[in-house]
């Protein structure tokens, strides 16, 4: 069977139940694959030859036990961790089998997978572009049918905007929402982990195995989320900020996303004009934010109990470490990071006022579709600036999906529906009923 | 703000995280550049408002008093770079770190 690989999970389960194929056959086809392309995609850092189960693709910064975990650093090269994190566990109860760690920028910090001390990761669609980041490793492995789903990380768009730049479901769940024990902590106030996958259903699925609290994370909630049903959208009032159509979004892509929005008008959702007004503060926010907390997580590093020097952080990791310790230095505090968190409070309360109104907020993942390998790299700010549009949703806590909704001269485009805190239902129905309404998902990138 | 080397210098000791003069100056220029983008967040009013530090929305979560079973002391021990055998011989052992009050 030449295209098992090409199949959803879900899908995946059914034709495994029919006796389709086997768990070996299953396992044999994705290593194979992995074989033929990895080579020039660099998706993964470790592969294991799994025989048994639905393999599924880790990001690096997830401690899986026995098998080494880098976090995409030279820091941690050889790093085997001693235990399994949480959501290793719950999706290893569910017959998942890890077939390999996935390539991510350093400690995941980055936006395009070139922050990686071990090389950066390709494009499917075009390898001379990058697939974003940070799970840039997990989106490219998920997109280009290397594994049937992915785990990620997601602290400013980790998991959307390499999913919108790849063509793939990517899902940011609600802060709380999925233990975050055993991921390399970066900013612990914005982290959750979350699956990149084929399609809506798929995602809804992997967060039903990986939600719920283990006792080992204060700030998740205690009970399992559960998907109560798909349906139709007729009715839903889709918000449309204002702040994310303007400069900066490339015409085009905007043109891509403004066809998506008339989609779901015509699938019976009603859409209604938001505004979030301190939208343009939220990055710079987020710049003080999560380097102050980077600076705090990054000082266990220290090369006694594992990991190596200090010295051998990449570049990227050394800034915000630098940033942060600065932010929160005596005589900054009260100008950067008070600031900043007081901000991250106007922020919300911009989502609480417009989620009066509409039930999901509908826009962009990312200005540009995936930009030239090297591009960016010299200039920090530049990088930043492409997660202008994610980074907000970690600050206010809420969940947030991509979905694949079309093309800019060949490269994939991700639609951003945002949800209320706690409600991925919604914006996985209407996730799900755009999915089902067009075609992008089954487009495949030529390998 | 413009970050001097200095200054650089001085958060980099804060931060325990040893940079090289190529590094101190470069991160002298970017820092200084990403603190100058950051600024504008004071054209922001926020007399009053409260700062947000958690959006979980959890409040004094506890858990049961209960003694688990924790990591074994080889595994905790089998990343260290630089360990040394317990005594008597046979006992896992101990980490070894930079001594401070050498010579």
């Amino acid at each position: 069977m030449s295209d098992i690989t090409s199949l959803t999970l879900t899908q995946t389960l059914k034709a495994l139940e029919d006796k389709e194929f086997s768990e070996q056959d299953l396992n044999r086809a994705y290593l194979e694959r992995i074989k033929s392309f990895n080579p020039k995609l660099n998706a993964f850092l470790e592969v294991i030859e799994t025989k048994l189960g639905i393999p599924a693709a880790i990001k690096d910064v997830i401690s899986t036990k026995g098998i080494p975990t880098t976090a995409g650093s030279k820091v941690l090269e050889g790093y085997i961790p001693p235990y399994n994190a949480t959501v290793i566990n719950r999706l290893l109860e569910n017959s998942v089998s890890i077939i390999g760690k996935t390539n991510c920028d350093e400690f995941a910090m980055g936006g395009s997978g070139e922050n990686s001390a071990y090389g950066p990761t390709k494009n499917p669609w075009d390898i001379t572009k990058v697939p974003g980041g940070s799970s840039s490793g997990s989106a490219t492995a998920v997109a280009a049918d290397l594994c049937v789903f992915a785990l990620g990380s997601d602290t400013g768009g980790s998991i959307r905007q390499p999913a919108s730049l790849t063509g793939i479901v990517g899902l940011k769940p609600s802060y709380g929402r999925v233990s975050r024990y055993g991921l390399i902590a970066m900013a612990s106030s914005l982290d959750q982990i979350g699956p990149l996958t084929k399609s809506v259903e798929d995602a809804a699925l992997v967060l039903e195995w990986i939600s719920g609290s283990d006792g080992m994370d204060s700030n998740c909630r205690a009970e399992k989320w559960e998907m109560r049903g798909m349906g139709e959208i007729r009715g839903i009032k889709v918000g449309i900020p204002k702040e994310y159509f303007g400069k900066g979004l490339d015409p085009k892509v905007k043109k891509v996303i403004e066809d998506a929005i008339k989609k779901l008008e015509e699938l019976g959702a009603e859409i209604v004009e938001v505004s979030l007004p301190h939208s343009p503060y939220a990055l710079p926010a987020y710049y003080i934010i999560n380097p102050s907390e980077i600076s705090a997580n990054m000082a266990r590093f220290d090369g006694i109990r594992y990991g190596s020097a200090r010295q051998n952080f990449g570049q990227e990791v050394k800034r915000r470490i630098m940033l942060g310790t600065f932010a929160l230095s005596t005589g900054y505090y009260d100008e950067y990071y008070a600031k900043a968190a007081k901000v991250r409070t106007l922020v919300k309360q911009d989502f609480e006022k417009a989620y009066e109104k509409v039930d999901v907020i509908v826009g962009p993942v990312s200005p540009t579709t995936a930009w030239n390998l090297g591009e960016k790299v010299d200039d920090p700010l530049k990088m930043y600036l492409a997660d202008i549009y994610t980074i907000s949703a970690n600050l206010a806590g809420i969940p947030g999906l991509s979905v694949p909704c079309g093309f800019s001269e060949g490269l994939p485009v991700g639609l951003q529906i945002l949800g209320k805190h706690f409600d991925e239902e919604t914006v996985l129905r209407v996730g799900y009923a755009y999915e089902q309404a067009t075609n992008w998902r089954k487009e495949k990138p030529k390998l | 703000m413009k970050l001097t080397k200095d200054q650089v210098r001085h958060v980099a000791k804060l931060a325990n995280l040893p940079l090289t003069s190529e590094e101190e100056e470069k991160y002298s220029e970017q820092l200084s550049k990403i603190l100058e983008y950051i600024e504008q967040l004071n054209k922001v009013d926020t007399t009053g408002v409260e700062p947000t530090f958690n959006v979980s929305g959890q409040e004094n979560v506890m858990r049961k008093d209960e003694a688990e079973s924790s990591l074994s002391q080889e595994e905790v021990l089998q990343n260290a770079p630089k360990k040394e055998k317990g005594l008597p011989a046979g006992q896992a052992g101990f980490f070894v770190t930079k001594g401070v009050f050498d010579k």
